[in-house]
């Protein structure tokens, strides 16, 4: 999965960059299905292997990406992205620090609090449906929002386009639509 | 199956290994016999319908044809056009056709005679189909072409719009079920329709949803008449375009393997998959796989009858019919389904 992801990065053309973080993506599901979370394996596969990563795909094939382009601008970014990997990697020494100590007891221990016979998705539904209800319905919340958000920033109505209109186009019939003519020689058809 | 092989005397991580070889042989081959003569199928009931006699020149009526054409794109040679991307061209066939297998590894033939017995069979199932659309999309980048690139534009769009509207349709039969085991939303069907129909399909809240699903999964498969990946006559041959031989072949099988396991979902979410269709003592004598195989055919009699009589659509009319009729429809049903067995099974 590392390795993956670091081929995410390190390749050269970003159609292969997206190919190799669907395969990062694969991975992370194959790792939950070994800690035994079958439920949000197939989840991320669906979600994200399945919709989010074709539509990234999607774009990326059709962009015309200038690679010179790309490189120009690598030393201008370096800073930045010095910082934000020192930041990150501050982070992952800290976690691991963590890890050391032990794990931290949040309330009730969700791992255990339901006994293994149950499967995952009868478990999860339990905890997100009772305990969880409030985050989980104001996450939907916010997913609208932006979904609304994002589709009136970019619905933009033109005048003068011509939509189909789907049931005038059903109710036509073929009287209607055509007609039979047998124009004289020399001369043609009205339409 | 695993016992068996305990018993030959191999101890239990290898019977296991085993076991699962065995298990993928029994499935895959008589799978890809079966794509073959379905393909043989296929071809019969057009010329029927064509008033045409179809194959009927290798081996007695013909039946012979499919292994014929197989042997002859083995032999032919590969040619990769020296513009495509050449790794990702030849992934692209081979991603389609382990795809196309990946998702027979859930489907029950019989009770208890299913290779992966999970509990998310049935998220397995949507997961995997999910993945085909690589096999595709890829393959139109990788020729480096025009009309595959065109083609795949088309099928990542189609399989998506159509992926959405399947996986509400498949809540509201896993909302009757109770489970994502395709083992027990076929034990659920069991005596479903009046104590004594052993299928969804009389349920006036699901037989709406068969039909959305059936029209769905003839979209998702590319079939007629949503078959605009391959639109012959503006897109020469679709993301195959530029494919020959073998690598053209496996996109072929994998696709009607495709076709078979989306006939087979129709029989086993619906239909009662190897129960016998009436609840009735003397039927269970024949063995549930000839009733789930029975049932599958005449889903994919009904693919090809369509695929002989309805006419292309139009690829805004697809897109139309995906977001704007199926998923406000599949959601409504949703809210219904689960707001009557919210009333009726479990209480307020």
């Amino acid at each position: 999965m590392i390795a993956s992801a670091a081929l995410v990065i390190f390749s050269r053309n970003p159609v292969h960059s997206v190919l190799w973080l669907i395969l990062a993506f694969f991975n992370a599901a194959g790792l939950m299905v070994l800690v035994g979370a079958e439920f949000i394996a197939m989840l991320l596969v669906i979600v994200y292997v399945g919709a989010v990563a074709v539509l990234f795909l999607f774009v990326v094939m059709m962009l015309d990406i200038d690679f010179a382009e790309l490189r120009a601008g690598f030393m201008n970014n370096l800073p930045l992205g010095l910082l934000l990997a020192i930041i990150l990697i501050c982070e992952l020494v800290l976690g691991l620090g963590a890890l050391r100590a032990g794990s931290v007891q949040l309330g009730v221990d969700i791992a255990n609090a339901t006994p293994d016979t149950v499967p995952n998705i009868e478990a999860m539904g339990q905890l997100l449906y009772s305990k969880y209800l409030f985050l989980f319905e104001a996450a939907g919340l916010i997913l609208v929002v932006s979904m609304v958000g994002a589709i009136v920033l970019t619905n933009r109505r033109r005048g003068g386009t011509r939509p189909q209109r789907i049931s005038d186009q059903v109710k036509r019939r073929p009287e209607e639509a055509t007609r039979n003519e047998s124009p004289e020689v020399g001369k043609g058809v009205s339409l | 199956m695993t016992e068996t092989f305990i018993s030959w005397g191999m101890d239990a991580d290898w019977a296991f290994f085993a076991a699962s070889i065995a298990g993928i042989l029994l499935i895959t081959l008589p799978l890809l016999l079966a794509v073959a003569m379905i393909i043989y199928a296929d071809r019969k009931i057009m010329g029927a319908i064509n008033l045409r006699r179809g194959p009927n020149v290798v081996g007695p009526f013909g039946l012979l044809q499919s292994f014929a054409d197989g042997l002859k794109v083995f032999l032919q040679e590969t040619i990769i056009p020296s513009a495509a991307n050449k790794g990702l061209f030849l992934l692209a066939p081979i991603i389609t056709f382990t795809v196309a297998l990946a998702a027979w590894a859930v489907i029950p033939f019989n009770s208890g005679a299913v290779l992966a017995d999970i509990n998310v069979g049935l998220l397995y199932v949507l997961a995997i189909s999910s993945l085909g659309v690589y096999g595709v999309v890829i393959s139109g980048w990788a020729s480096n072409s025009k009309y595959p690139f065109y083609s795949a534009m088309r099928a990542a769009a189609q399989m998506i719009s159509y992926e959405v509207s399947i996986g509400f349709i498949l809540v509201c039969v896993v909302l009757w079920a109770g489970t994502f085991n395709l083992n027990g939303i076929i034990e659920a069907q069991r005596g479903h329709g009046f104590g004594i129909v052993n299928a969804y399909i009389l349920n006036p809240l699901l037989f709406p949803m068969w039909v959305l699903f059936f029209i769905s999964s003839l979209a998702e498969t590319a079939r007629a008449p949503f078959d605009l990946t391959e639109a012959e006559s503006e897109l020469v041959a679709g993301y195959q375009t530029e494919y020959s031989s073998m690598s053209f072949a496996l996109f072929w099988l994998g696709e009607y393997a495709n076709i078979l396991l989306m006939c087979m979902l129709n029989a086993i979410l619906f239909f009662g998959g190897w129960l016998p269709p009436i609840d009735w003592e003397p039927l269970y004598l024949v063995p549930g796989w000839i009733w789930l195989f029975a049932k599958t055919f005449v889903f994919f009699f009904m693919f090809s009858w369509i695929w002989a009589t309805v006419p292309r659509y139009r690829y805004d009319q697809l897109m139309r019919l995906g977001w704007k009729v199926f998923l406000p429809m599949s959601l409504l049903f949703i809210i219904i389904t689960s707001g009557y067995l919210m009333l009726t099974r479990y209480g307020v």
